[in-house]
């Protein structure tokens, strides 16, 4: 059986942060996932944003590790390449009445220690938003907020922790934990048993079943909440700000945003559901989405939607380890105390994103506490590459590329003007790009008017092509999901 | 074609070698244009008649019922023997108001060059899932018809076993018989309009004789399948397309194919500057073809959909024929300007350039400086680099004063075969 020193379930945002950040030290790691690829749970569908901090509950786990993960962002984008904007967002009150609550949220972003709050008239809200319902009476300016690409991050994270030592199995299930007493040992998956002395949970949407397999927190539940978005055609709208409305008890409420590729985004709107693995979009949320998005920007048209997506938050049921506040949906970083080799890890929802630098940082620490002498490698690199993007490159950079190898002038994708060359470089990089999706999500191949209806003959081919199989085996997202039956003129 | 043979400039440079623009290209060369060029993003001319490798087309232009690939080639053929020049396997990248065209390409590489006139030919594409919005999940097996028509008939794999086709569009039906004869299992074609929105005789050749049902007045409710698709929910709609409730039938199948419209393409007229027109989705045309913006015409379905593909190729030649009149007319312009250049003597001459069609009106007048004093009589002569066309003697000259010279209206002959004038002062 194979012996790990950490293994990590769960390869979201999470999962592959803590991989790259424990990828300093003299680990022997093994991060696995039941997916095909890296971020195919919750990190696969948000809202993208880095959040300034004046949202969460002060004194939460929440606001801490909010406030903290802003503050890693410049570093970590810039040592990992991850695509980045330090926009700033705001809090847009519609109407007098709207008013006093922007108030509120000033005070607490105060109290959890977010920098840079200012309030703004409507005047000057509309001067920098010109797309912005007129009736617009104020709002929160918060110029830490930014916007990131989620799953850039979790792939230039894993690339990272790859690049320094770390293994990753996809399509690998975790099943059950080995104990010995209350000891973690290892783990089983459907791909075998592995030893490890620790193991990491950072199951999203499942953590609440792995942790109950160690016996830790029974009374913990995920309860998934959906949120559907819809994505807007690049030449049609732009909206420069991420603008959130008033938020609501339960949600921060339906946004108006722009993606760092440049597309608007509305949404999400927020459900309780049952199943862990429901992201469809339905008829009833798609039309809360619209009407709550039109509340902050009424110019809105239908007819420039060029995608609709739903994602699933893990959201939790822990009450904040902080005795002097009552909030119940806080997130759980912890080793438990009754159970040993086991960093539990839940109730990761939004901000997660933002967070997780701060959250793989804080699981480091509990490592120390409990005693793990973690000793730095001195050839860690902490820089994970850029590879070329052919769409952001200046004429002449673009020359000289295609002129080096002549794959990046063969348009795959023409409206995101993606080329071969860059999926091939995807499908041979140090996490692999297998899948579609995979390569969609690295690429942004596929996302744009026509949704992948000219590329996708082109890509399975060319995956076919570099991966040595026939095209009938390539997916849209891993097992399952291949694309083509059969050869024609074959029997069905 | 490699990157050595690509000139900088060319009279008509069209985008795209579907019917439209083959139609064009043709065209242009027919009407006097020198240099025409096509380019194409696929390896193969013809756009998306490549994969209509169905028949229907060529009965009014050649009053012949042809596949689409032979439709096409008769266009290839006629082109290449005009001497029609292709960039093949490149995509534009963008098209400059005053015509710069960049491209970059596998093989050509990247590419930048100049044209006279533009024909905008980049067809149309399909309408997707998400302009619709069909609720439900994101498996693997939804494609538009264009899509399952390329896997099918061009790299010959089938995209599914049971299919439920959305959208009583031409594509839809067309691949409805396809599907069937490679086959696949066509469990039904659901149109969402109270009437078919393709035509007639595909409803009878491609579904009738097939026995595949068609379903006026509904449409498909969800999708539903994690990894693949496993059915569609279909409904019945009201006058105003919502679902009628109790009407929804859970039909089991692998892949829904999208048949729901096409919207052409303008990516590169944006670029350009071109006005479009929200109705059409295509450019603002004149009758001759020609958009908002001079010297940039469009042709085809880039411009509105239409029924048949002979009509894109007759949108072509009209393009095309206008596209040739512009640049000609336009190099006739550019050659009118014959340049006035400073000779021995001489600093510099206002004006710069003459139109040479100017002397038919009246003697020109020009004036120069010279760069030394010559304090005795000089010739200030004008010659077309050889002969001499006019001189004026001068008492003598000095940078201080402007020298005057007319150009005769007699000179006009000469100075039309002239490329030149070569104005200089001298000791008589």
């Amino acid at each position: 059986m194979k012996k790990y020193d950490v293994i990590i379930i769960g390869a979201g945002i999470i999962g592959c942060m803590i991989a790259r950040f424990l990828s300093r030290y003299k680990l022997d790691i093994l991060l696995i996932e039941k997916e095909a690829d890296v971020c195919m749970g919750a990190t696969a569908a948000n809202t993208a944003i880095i959040h300034a901090g004046y949202d969460p509950v002060p004194g939460s786990l929440k606001a801490e590790m909010n406030v903290k993960g802003n503050k890693m962002w410049d570093t970590l984008a810039g040592e990992l390449n991850i695509p980045f904007e330090r926009r700033g967002d705001y809090v847009v009150a519609i109407g007098e009445e709207e008013l006093p609550k922007l108030e509120e949220l000033m005070k607490q972003g105060i109290q959890n220690g977010v920098p840079g709050l200012v309030l703004l008239s409507g005047d000057e809200v509309r001067r920098r938003e010109p797309n912005i319902n007129p009736k617009v009476s104020g709002a929160l300016w918060a110029s830490t907020g930014g916007i990131a690409d989620p799953f850039a991050a979790a792939v230039a994270a894993a690339e990272n922790a790859v690049m320094n030592g770390v293994t990753i199995m996809f399509e690998t299930v975790f099943q059950d934990f080995i104990m010995d007493g209350n000891k973690i040992v290892g783990i089983k998956t459907n791909r075998g048993d592995f030893a490890s002395r620790w193991v990491i949970n950072a199951a999203g949407l499942y953590s609440d079943e792995v942790m109950h397999k160690a016996g830790v927190r029974p009374e913990f539940r995920i309860t998934p909440r959906k949120g559907e978005y819809y994505v807007f055609d690049r030449a049609e709208i732009t909206i420069n700000n991420v603008l959130f409305p008033v938020p609501t008890p339960v949600t921060k409420g339906i946004l108006v945003t722009t993606t760092i590729h440049g597309n608007t985004i509305i949404g999400p709107n927020a459900k309780d559901i049952q199943d862990k693995e429901d992201r469809s979009v339905t008829r009833e949320g798609l039309e809360e989405v619209w009407n709550g998005a039109l509340k902050l920007v009424p110019k809105l048209e239908l007819k420039h939607v060029i995608a609709v997506f739903a994602g699933l938050r893990a959201g939790g049921n822990a009450p904040s380890p902080n005795p002097n506040i009552k909030y119940n949906h806080d997130y759980v970083i912890e080793i438990p105390s009754d159970v040993k080799g086991f960093v539990n890890l839940g109730g990761i929802e939004s901000p997660g994103l933002v967070s997780s630098p701060a959250i793989a940082t804080r699981v480091i620490e509990l490592l120390k506490d409990a005693g793990e002498k973690l000793e730095e490698k001195k050839d860690w690199d902490p820089i994970r590459p850029a590879r070329p993007r052919f769409r952001d490159l200046s004429k002449e950079e673009q020359r000289i590329l295609v002129q080096n190898d002549p794959r990046y002038g063969r348009i795959v994708c023409r409206c995101e003007s993606v080329t071969e060359g860059e999926i091939v470089a995807e499908i041979h990089a140090p996490v692999p790009a297998k899948t579609y999706d995979a390569i969609k999500r690295r690429t942004w191949l596929g996302t744009g008017r026509c949704q992948g209806g000219f590329d996708t003959p082109r890509v399975v081919e060319i995956l076919a092509r570099e991966l040595g199989v026939p095209p009938t085996q390539i997916t849209k997202k891993g097992p399952g999901s291949e694309f083509l039956k059969r050869r024609t003129k074959d029997v069905a | 074609m490699s990157l050595d043979r690509v000139k900088p400039i060319y009279d008509v440079v069209v985008i795209g070698s579907g019917p439209g623009g083959l139609g064009a290209a043709i065209a242009a060369k027919k009407n006097g244009a020198d240099d025409v060029l096509i380019i194409e993003r696929d390896n193969e001319l013809g756009g998306i008649l490549v994969q209509c490798i169905h028949n229907g087309f060529g009965v009014e232009i050649f009053k012949e019922d042809l596949p689409g690939p032979l439709y096409a080639h008769r266009f290839i053929q006629e082109a290449n023997s005009l001497g029609v020049e292709v960039l093949s396997d490149t995509m534009v990248l963008d098209i400059t108001p005053l015509r710069k065209i960049t491209a970059v390409g596998k093989r050509a590489g990247f590419v930048e060059l100049e044209a006279r006139a533009i024909v905008l030919a980049m067809g149309c594409r399909e309408r997707t899932r998400a302009q619709i919005r069909i609720p439900g999940t994101r498996p693997a097996g939804i494609y538009t018809a264009g899509t399952a028509q390329r896997f099918v008939n061009v790299e010959g794999y089938m995209p599914g076993n049971r299919f439920v086709i959305l959208g009583s569009g031409d594509i839809g039906m067309i691949m409805a018989r396809r599907l069937t004869l490679e086959g696949a299992k066509v469990e039904r074609v659901l149109e969402i309009m109270p009437f078919l929105t393709g035509l007639t005789r595909n409803y009878v050749q491609c579904l009738l004789d097939y026995n595949i049902p068609l379903e006026l007045r509904h449409t498909v409710s969800r999708i539903l399948g994690n990894y693949r698709v496993e059915a569609v929910e279909a409904v019945e709609v009201d006058e105003n397309w919502n679902p009628i409730p109790g009407t929804e039938e859970i039909i089991p199948c692998d892949t829904l194919l999208l048949s729901v419209g096409l919207i052409p393409e303008n990516e590169l007229s944006r670029k350009a500057g071109v006005i479009l027109d929200p109705n059409t989705g295509g450019p603002v045309v004149d009758e001759s073809m020609q958009t908002s913006v001079s010297g940039i015409f469009a042709a085809g379905n880039v411009v509105h959909v239409y029924d048949l593909v002979d009509w894109v190729t007759e949108a072509g030649f009209i393009a095309g024929k206008s596209a040739a009149k512009y640049a000609v007319e336009m190099k006739k312009g550019i050659s009118r300007q014959v340049k006035l250049v400073a000779g021995a003597n001489v600093r510099y001459i206002v004006p710069q350039y003459l139109d040479s069609e100017s002397l038919a009106e009246s003697d020109q007048r020009i004036q120069l400086r010279v760069v030394r004093p010559i304090e005795e009589k000089v010739w200030v002569e004008v010659t077309d680099g050889e002969h001499l066309i006019t001189r004026k003697l001068e008492r003598y000259v000095r940078p201080g004063e402007i020298v005057t010279i007319k150009i005769p209206k007699k000179a006009y002959d000469e100075v039309q075969k002239a490329d030149k004038l070569v104005v200089r002062v001298t000791r008589s």
